[in-house]
């Protein structure tokens, strides 16, 4: 009966995300607008079919498809931090590798500071610096490289701070600790390299709006990698959840899967943090979402919490776009918001719920 | 020795040392310990707090870091592969736990892993393991009802059904019997004895002193060091259990059973 709810909740996020694509499309800067009309049927409108198709096509479908990687890449990566770290407030930020990832995406900003021009910089436009939204695919592959070894090392300055794994409060209180370290020595970076500043302030709070093709596919490429590693691994976070020790004597090689589920943990968050910013409380939501409709195994969690990610952001950036059109809310502010409502609730329920079980 | 006697020895241990803990805070628990359990027969550990019955215990699972050598069914348990171990040896933990999520089930299936080659599906051996292991411990009208829904009681449970289902040759069992009530101890007892008439050699650690006189043989540990093994009817075996609570047990026999009951400061009642 599992089973049956887990393929009935893959089936409503694919139709979800299906959904809210086609909104996605419609939503821009003017608010809503029947971009399918024109898309659909040319012949009433050829000049506006044509520049229809050049916003869907240049702006908004990748800026949707992009929104959908970012939150499943956040959706993954929280659903595996939350299984090799046996503790459900982890995530990609509380663990600090998402304060990782920005250090590097500064640094890396920083260090190419004399080529940003000709990266990027050229496209300054309205107050925004797109150098590092540039859809040149060595910059992109560039920057989620220096993402995602800020991400591995962030977390493993965690893992060491809070020496392992075994002590909640203590891994979570190094994932803060840090967080906010490497969160002021990005600040220190940018203050060095004002260049940057401007470009990485969109990027702090989160943004989908520059997501271009090369981000998709990228996001798209890792998505897939990331979730088969996961698939793979999936045993030994359900063997996890007994203990290290249950796990060890039930012939799982504990200390290997676990470094590969990091790397996973840190690929997913650097892709994602490398393309669209600090975006918050999606890999921490996620999981719970797909908790609180169905309990399951590691393998289809992992898997549902991502497509659930992706349904999130994806609304999350629609509302964002539409919200206070034609002005834009950064994304992650927004999901900042409801997220951390949501963990509000989350943690009002807690002692409510624990009462009734007993 | 000859052969024969060396293949009645299910788990070895020679001059085992163990410590817990990392860096400045490390502690030896261990102190050169070496055990011989014999295969086919129920053996309980017992001793007062701090003994390092469990830590002997996970050392014996092969868990647990410790120089000297551990042997299980003849073989270096360090060379043997992590699978065959696995599927030689089951060993139930304390209160680890974080799988609340998982469905009594899927907790139940976990102990068949050492079983299945990576990302086969559970076979029909699988399911009936499962199954049997879950009626055993009367856990089955709960297969499909999260972990986190349980008592402490119906948890144990539940684990003890995940360490039945590997249905390996020897069972380690850390306090099996923390939260179960006494109907529930005597099923457990049951089901151990079902388990050493089938020829599996268990191992258990236990502060029920009555519960472990059931066992075939005693462990009696302090301080890090075995201070005795014995048969459970031994009544040297019975001193040594006295000697090493400080005289404030007394051993009785009450309907053909051995009932260890606490002393009050004046001596026995």
């Amino acid at each position: 009966m599992m089973q049956g709810r887990v393929a009935w909740m893959v089936f409503a996020c694919v139709l979800g995300a299906l959904g809210l694509a086609v909104l996605g499309i419609c939503v821009g800067s003017v608010g809503f607008e029947n971009v399918m009309r024109p898309l659909l049927s040319p012949e009433l409108d050829p000049q506006g079919t044509a520049l229809a198709q050049q916003i869907v096509w240049e702006i908004r479908l990748p800026r949707t498809l992009g929104a959908w990687a970012a939150g499943a890449l956040l959706g993954l990566a929280g659903a595996v931090a939350q299984g090799v770290f046996r503790n459900p407030l982890a995530d990609p930020y509380l663990l600090g590798s998402a304060a990782g990832a920005s250090l590097g995406v500064a640094l890396a900003l920083a260090v190419l500071g004399g080529s940003a021009g000709m990266l990027g910089g050229s496209m300054m436009q309205s107050g925004v610096a797109v150098s590092v939204f540039s859809s040149n695919l060595m910059v992109r592959l560039g920057l989620t490289g220096a993402a995602f070894v800020g991400a591995v090392l962030a977390v493993l300055l965690t893992l060491a701070l809070s020496s392992g794994v075994g002590h909640t409060l203590r891994l979570l209180l190094a994932g803060v600790v840090v967080g906010v370290v490497l969160g002021a020595m990005t600040h220190l970076v940018l203050l060095l390299s004002p260049d940057s500043l401007q470009a990485m302030q969109a990027f702090m709070l989160g943004s989908t709006a520059f997501v271009g093709w090369t981000a998709v596919g990228l996001m798209a490429l890792v998505w897939l990698v990331c979730a088969v590693a996961a698939w793979l691994l999936a045993r030994v976070l359900d063997g996890l959840s007994l203990g290290d020790a249950t796990a060890l004597s039930l012939g799982l090689p504990v200390a290997p899967m676990r470094a590969a589920l990091v790397a996973v943990l840190a690929l997913a968050t650097g892709t994602a943090v490398a393309q669209t910013g600090l975006i918050a409380f999606v890999g921490l939501a996620a999981p719970h979402l797909v908790r609180s409709v169905v309990k399951t195994t590691h393998g289809p969690l992992m898997l549902l919490a991502s497509l659930v990610g992706g349904v999130l952001l994806l609304a999350a950036d629609i509302l964002a776009r539409g919200l206070i059109a034609p002005q834009e809310l950064p994304v992650g502010v927004l999901t900042a918001v409801l997220g951390g409502g949501y963990l509000l609730w989350l943690m009002h329920r807690g002692p409510a719920r624990a009462g009734a079980a007993t | 020795m000859t052969t024969a006697a060396h293949s009645a020895i299910a788990l070895q241990a020679d001059a085992v040392r163990a410590s817990l803990g990392s860096g400045a805070g490390k502690t030896a628990v261990l102190h050169g310990v070496s055990l011989g359990l014999v295969a086919g027969q129920w053996t309980s550990i017992v001793g007062p707090n701090g003994a390092g019955k469990s830590t002997l215990l996970k050392v014996l699972a092969g868990v647990l870091p410790h120089t000297g050598t551990v042997s299980l069914l003849g073989h270096p348990i360090h060379d043997l592969p992590h699978r065959v171990r696995a599927r030689q040896l089951a060993w139930l933990g304390q209160n680890e736990t974080s799988a609340d999520d998982l469905t009594v089930w899927d907790v139940a299936m976990l102990g068949r892993l050492p079983h299945q080659a990576w990302l086969a599906p559970p076979s029909a051996a699988d399911h009936a393991a499962v199954e049997s292991a879950l009626r055993a411990t009367q856990a089955w009208d709960w297969r499909c009802r999260s972990l986190g829904q349980l008592s402490g009681g119906e948890r144990q449970r539940v684990l003890l059904a995940r360490a039945l289902a590997v249905q390996a040759q020897v069972l380690l069992m850390d306090e099996p019997l923390a939260n179960l009530d006494p109907p529930h101890q005597s099923d457990w007892l049951a089901v151990v004895q079902a388990l050493v008439t089938r020829g599996t050699t268990v191992v258990s650690v236990l502060h029920e002193i009555s519960m472990a006189l059931h066992a075939d043989r005693v462990v009696v540990m302090a301080k890090g060091q075995v201070t005795h093994h014995g048969a459970s009817a031994d009544p040297a075996t019975h001193q040594a259990l006295v000697n090493v609570f400080d005289q404030r047990i007394a051993i009785h026999t009450i309907d053909g059973q051995w009932v260890a009951l606490p002393c009050t400061s004046g001596g026995s009642r």
